[in-house]
């Protein structure tokens, strides 16, 4: 039985390199055998206190291949909340219909609080600008897949580095590994310090980047993220910068040969449509694999592997 | 009075019974009196500040009679003065002369500067984690959203 049984999963950096292996083993073999009835009689709620269609979807679909049930809403709008009720409260009564909460919030840090009140775990489905740590795990087994090792990969990262939660938890995670990093985004939008000090502490070289061209060669995985208006506060900032960084297939010809286009989606415009038919083009299974992770994860979790 | 007698630092009266504050960074002093609330006490207190200091070039000092300090008041007093020193005084003799130590966790006494911190929208203690940034900069983690903030933007609750 694994030390995860009954562990909230709050943040990336809750996990160890062991602990982030195991779920991808176990991820594998829901991939290879994905349904698999081991929740049979299980209840999960899914609180989602804001509404995201593609996280939601993925984990009530990881859910009912493994045979459980799931409860709950898809936006503050219906729940208890708009009538006032605090977080605590939701949480200590939802724990008592379900074995495990899955829960998006936007408000930063939720996810830990509503792990220290919950008697059943958490699993944290994005908690405001913080942590999204399966979408993490889900990219892990996506670079491990393709890539045939999580160690040592040259990876770049491109968009916006500033507020995208996706890429800093990625960089935490990859450098448990032993990755170099290569951060390509406008001057406005640079990984904060506090995450580079992360590649530092773990004796790891990153390089800055203006032009997306620029690491096109040497890149093992082009992660391109989105840049969102909502993060910028003034919407002149947004203009200049939206379409700086988009990818086009004709820029691929000079990649290496293994190397593979991640996005956490939905993308807008930073990769064209025509980068989709290229076998470099990576994104619509990572989306898929992140049911495996989720699978693995919910499984490890209750203690049913 | 010797006119030719020339003075080279300034005096601040010696104290009966309390505390000194010696070490103050110089631009932090007006900080940890308000901080502390000493700008609305009734007791006697004598400060300077841009004091030349040898090992801190401008320094700060408060003085401030008939108080003792409790250890989440040198908890916060260590946040905004870490370099600072506390020097107890009972009848005019140093009782206790120590350096404030950094606490390893803050508890309820900071306000997360995170806007969007659960902690600033329902009513939950915060908490935070003292590091060090890679420059060796004090900074606090906030346990929750995990944001760090830098001394300039630690706003007492």
């Amino acid at each position: 039985m694994s030390k995860l049984k009954g562990k909230s999963l709050v943040s990336i950096t809750d996990y160890s390199k062991d602990d982030i292996l195991r779920i991808l083993d176990t991820a594998e073999e829901f991939e290879a055998n994905q349904r698999q009835n081991i929740l049979n009689g299980y209840v999960l709620a899914s609180l989602f206190f804001e509404p995201s269609t593609r996280t939601r979807l993925s984990f009530e679909s990881a859910v009912q291949y493994l045979g459980g049930s799931i409860i709950g809403f898809a936006s503050a709008d219906t729940s208890s909340v708009k009538k006032g009720e605090t977080l605590k409260d939701t949480i200590l009564t939802v724990s008592n219909y379900s074995d495990l909460i899955i829960m998006r919030n936007p408000m930063d840090g939720s996810a830990r609080y509503a792990s220290e009140v919950s008697p059943v775990p958490i699993i944290n489905a994005g908690d405001g600008a913080n942590q999204h740590p399966t979408q993490c795990l889900l990219d892990l087994y996506s670079i491990r897949k393709t890539q045939g090792t999580l160690d040592n990969i040259d990876i770049a990262m491109i968009g916006d580095l500033k507020y995208g939660r996706t890429v800093h938890s990625l960089v935490q995670a990859l450098s448990l590994f032993g990755a170099t990093f290569h951060f390509v985004s406008p001057d406005s939008l640079k990984m904060p310090s506090a995450v580079k000090t992360v590649v530092k502490n773990a004796g790891l070289e990153y390089h800055q980047y203006t032009e997306l061209t620029d690491v096109i060669p040497i890149a093992d995985i082009l992660y391109m993220t989105r840049i969102q208006g909502e993060r910028f506060p003034d919407p002149l900032e947004y203009e200049k910068v939206k379409n700086s960084y988009i990818l086009e297939n004709a820029m691929l010809d000079e990649s290496k040969d293994n190397m593979k286009v991640l996005h956490p989606l939905p993308r807008v415009n930073e990769i064209t449509e025509d980068v989709d038919d290229n076998p470099k083009a990576y994104y619509f299974q990572q989306a898929k694999n992140g049911v495996y992770v989720r699978q693995a994860l919910i499984a490890t979790i209750l203690g049913l592997k | 009075m010797n006119m030719n007698h020339k003075r080279t630092e300034l005096k601040v009266s010696a104290i009966r019974n309390g505390t000194v504050i010696d070490h103050i960074p110089a631009d932090n002093t007006f900080q940890v009196l308000k901080m502390l609330n000493l700008d609305e006490s009734s007791r006697q207190i004598y400060f300077g500040t841009n004091l030349d200091s040898k090992k801190y070039g401008k320094k700060g000092i408060i003085k401030i009679s008939n108080k003792f300090f409790e250890n989440e008041e040198i908890s916060k007093i260590a946040l905004v003065a870490p370099s600072a020193t506390l020097i107890e005084i009972k009848d005019y003799e140093v009782t206790k002369k120590e350096k404030v130590n950094l606490p390893e966790t803050v508890e309820k006494i900071v306000k997360c500067f995170n806007p969007k911190c659960v902690t600033n929208i329902q009513n939950i203690p915060t908490r935070f984690q003292v590091i060090e940034d890679h420059n060796g900069q004090m900074k606090l983690a906030c346990h929750f959203c995990e944001k760090t903030m830098g001394e300039k933007l630690i706003e007492f609750l």
